[in-house]
């Protein structure tokens, strides 16, 4: 009824462009606008790792310019060497135990993070720190943290009355790799709980609800209901975790830089030590891109399952 | 005795007082809706009772025993419809209709008999294997219901449960939902802010304004004797009339009982008026007057008389006519505090 009072809508008398511009144009300004994000992709990373493909298929060392194809001598050496066996099943390790690890707590962390509580904010951001800080910082402190004589852990483990001889972190392989992982779970950590809480707040509140109302209780709730439904999310974060962990080389490095006797080793470190250490460019090649053909299939499957158990509400 | 009861039941949101002092007490069978505006709380009020919000004051009874303090959700015996279904999304139809008998821990073939009984009820037997995405909306809503009888509960709790449904299945759905809850005759606690759906589905209606139930009582009580003028113009479409009448007085009556002079038989227990005509909108089944009231107190009061198809008295837009109330259906109310006042008069 009211509306009949109303004045005819204002026709636009502002001047506008009769031509189409730039702006209207979306096909070519989108290319326009991807163009520096695939330079970038193109150069930095696609570049690269073309180089390292046919690196790893040559006998080329860092003391010259010579390309020579020696087809798969290089994965043939490396195959057939223990120290890559070890640097290999390490790999697998840290990544499979650090993110066992980080699936669990992350998700204990995105609970603890989203109940109410005086200064949410603060332990929120604070959470995030390690992921935030710079690996070389954090390794540092962490070397202290294991250092043989001042370490923190076992004077406080002494002190409280539970640990009677002494751990030399690094002076022994078992403990040198609990550091190693600790270290990684440390730090993929922080990400994995802001990508579980942001899936956590993703679950309509009325389904945790409708559990209660159900009756069921807090695991029911949380393995039969919230998982399943996180269980995409978690997927996505444990993929980056894999890929992030499995591939890095500060860790490793800047805490044991492999040892004690080689006993640490990862791909990527062992990698940086014959290629560009031991100068052998195309071992290190070989020995960097062994886990690549894996992880695409990882990653691809991960991202299957994960369009898989998407739920729609 | 009631079987549901709250007693001065309050929860504050800080400064808001989502619900303010609500002593309900509701009959054990009985079918109550909770009706008002969004935001009067009533959502509040099912929250507290189903134990998904702690109150801030006051009690609550099931059955006689007091849960607001100690008793979760899981213990209350309730079961609750929610307006978006909240299916389980990873789980079959099955296994959502399931989900409350296996919290209970009980047998794998009771589950299976009690899930088919719970279906059948609804006609879904056939559904049973589909995830919730993989339903309609009116299916999926017959889940939620399924899912809600399956552990036959002391109390249904339904939050809108029919808004997500199109008008023609909503109608529908209401006929349906009111039979299987008379079958069952468990006690139900409706709400809804659709009036036309209170007015069908409750034996009783309690209407809440700002966290306050303005009248409990039978639809036909709270549509025909308004406890307060939020009452008289929240119920019925278009509202009851309000016009002032005298200093302490604001007269009321509804539009279908605002009717051409001319109808009426004889001036007897007939109150006139004289109606300046400024729209008619023809609706098919009846006919909307809009105007002002020509006379009185003041000369401006807008009104609005719905007139059924069968009466044909030509009406034009600006022209003034006789209309006229019946006696008996003109209401009262205190100008100064918005009461009915229901001393014999009317």
């Amino acid at each position: 009824m009211a509306l009949r009072n109303e004045a005819p809508a204002q026709v636009a008398t502002v001047a506008v462009f009769r031509h189409r511009t730039l702006a209207d144009r979306e096909d070519l300004l989108g290319r326009l606008m991807l163009a520096p994000a695939m330079a970038y992709v193109l150069l930095l990373v696609g570049a690269p790792l073309v180089l390292a493909l046919l690196l790893s298929f040559s006998a080329a060392t860092a003391g010259s310019l010579s390309f020579s194809w020696v087809g798969l001598r290089n994965f043939a050496t490396i195959v057939s060497d223990p120290q890559f066996h070890s640097a290999l099943s390490n790999t697998v390790l840290f990544t499979v135990v650090s993110q066992a690890l980080v699936v669990i707590l992350a998700t204990a962390g995105a609970f603890v993070l989203d109940a109410a509580f005086v200064g949410r904010r603060l332990v929120r951001f604070l959470i995030l720190l390690p992921w935030a800080a710079p690996v070389s910082l954090a390794a540092m402190a962490w070397t202290w943290i294991f250092d043989s004589t001042f370490s923190v852990i076992n004077w406080t483990l002494k002190v409280a009355g539970v640990l009677h001889g002494w751990f030399y972190w690094f002076g022994d392989p078992t403990l040198a790799k609990i550091a190693i992982i600790a270290v990684h779970v440390w730090r993929t950590f922080p990400f994995a709980t802001v990508i579980v809480l942001a899936g956590r707040a993703s679950i309509p509140r009325d389904i945790s609800e409708a559990a209660v109302i159900d009756g069921a209780g807090f695991w029911r709730k949380l393995f039969q209901v919230e998982m399943p439904l996180l269980l995409p999310i978690v997927t996505v974060a444990v993929l980056f975790g894999v890929v992030f962990t499995s591939t890095d080389l500060g860790i490793v490095y800047l805490l044991t830089r492999g040892g004690p006797y080689n006993s640490t080793h990862v791909l990527a470190s062992l990698a940086f030590q014959r290629g560009i250490l031991g100068a052998d460019l195309g071992q290190g090649a070989a020995i960097a891109l062994f886990l690549l053909p894996v992880l695409i299939v990882v990653a691809a499957a991960m991202l299957r399952l994960a369009r898989r158990t998407e739920v729609g509400t | 005795m009631a079987y549901v009861e709250t007693r001065n039941l309050q929860k504050y949101f800080g400064d808001v007082r989502a619900v303010d002092g609500v002593d309900l007490a509701v009959a054990e069978g009985e079918l109550i809706v909770l009706l008002g505006p969004s935001g009067c709380g009533k959502t509040t009020l099912m929250r507290m009772i189903a134990g998904l919000e702690q109150p801030t004051a006051g009690e609550i009874y099931i059955a006689g025993e007091r849960v607001d303090e100690d008793i979760p959700p899981r213990a209350r015996g309730i079961a609750m419809v929610f307006q978006s279904y909240a299916l389980y999304p990873h789980k079959t139809a099955y296994d959502n209709i399931a989900f409350p008998l296996e919290a209970l821990r009980r047998a794998r073939s009771f589950i299976r008999d009690a899930v088919q009984k719970a279906a059948g009820m609804f006609g879904i037997g056939h559904l049973l294997g589909r995830r919730p995405r993989q339903l309609s909306g009116g299916e999926r809503q017959r889940v939620a219901l399924a899912r809600a009888v399956v552990r036959s509960p002391r109390v249904f709790l339904f939050d809108e449960p029919l808004s997500n449904l199109d008008a023609k299945l909503r109608a529908v759905a209401r006929f349906e939902l009111k039979q299987f809850q008379r079958q069952l005759g468990t006690t139900t606690i409706y709400v809804t802010h659709d009036q036309v759906e209170a007015m069908g589905l409750g034996d009783r209606i309690a209407v809440m304004d700002r966290g306050k139930v303005r009248q409990v009582g039978s639809p036909q009580e709270v549509y025909e004797n308004p406890a307060d003028t939020f009452v008289a113009t929240f119920l019925g479409s278009p509202p009851m009339n309000l016009v002032e009448w005298s200093g302490d007085t604001i007269l009321g009556f509804r539009p279908e009982n605002f009717l051409p002079k001319a109808v009426f038989a004889t001036d007897d227990g007939v109150v006139s008026f004289r109606l300046r005509v400024r729209e008619v909108e023809h609706l098919g089944a009846s006919r909307l007057v809009y105007g002002m009231l020509e006379e009185r107190v003041r000369t401006d009061q807008p009104v609005i008389a719905d007139l059924p198809v069968t009466i044909r008295t030509p009406i034009a837009e600006g022209e003034v006519y006789d209309f006229a109330v019946a006696r008996r259906a003109l209401r009262h109310f205190d100008a100064r505090t918005g009461l009915g006042q229901y001393d014999g008069a009317t």
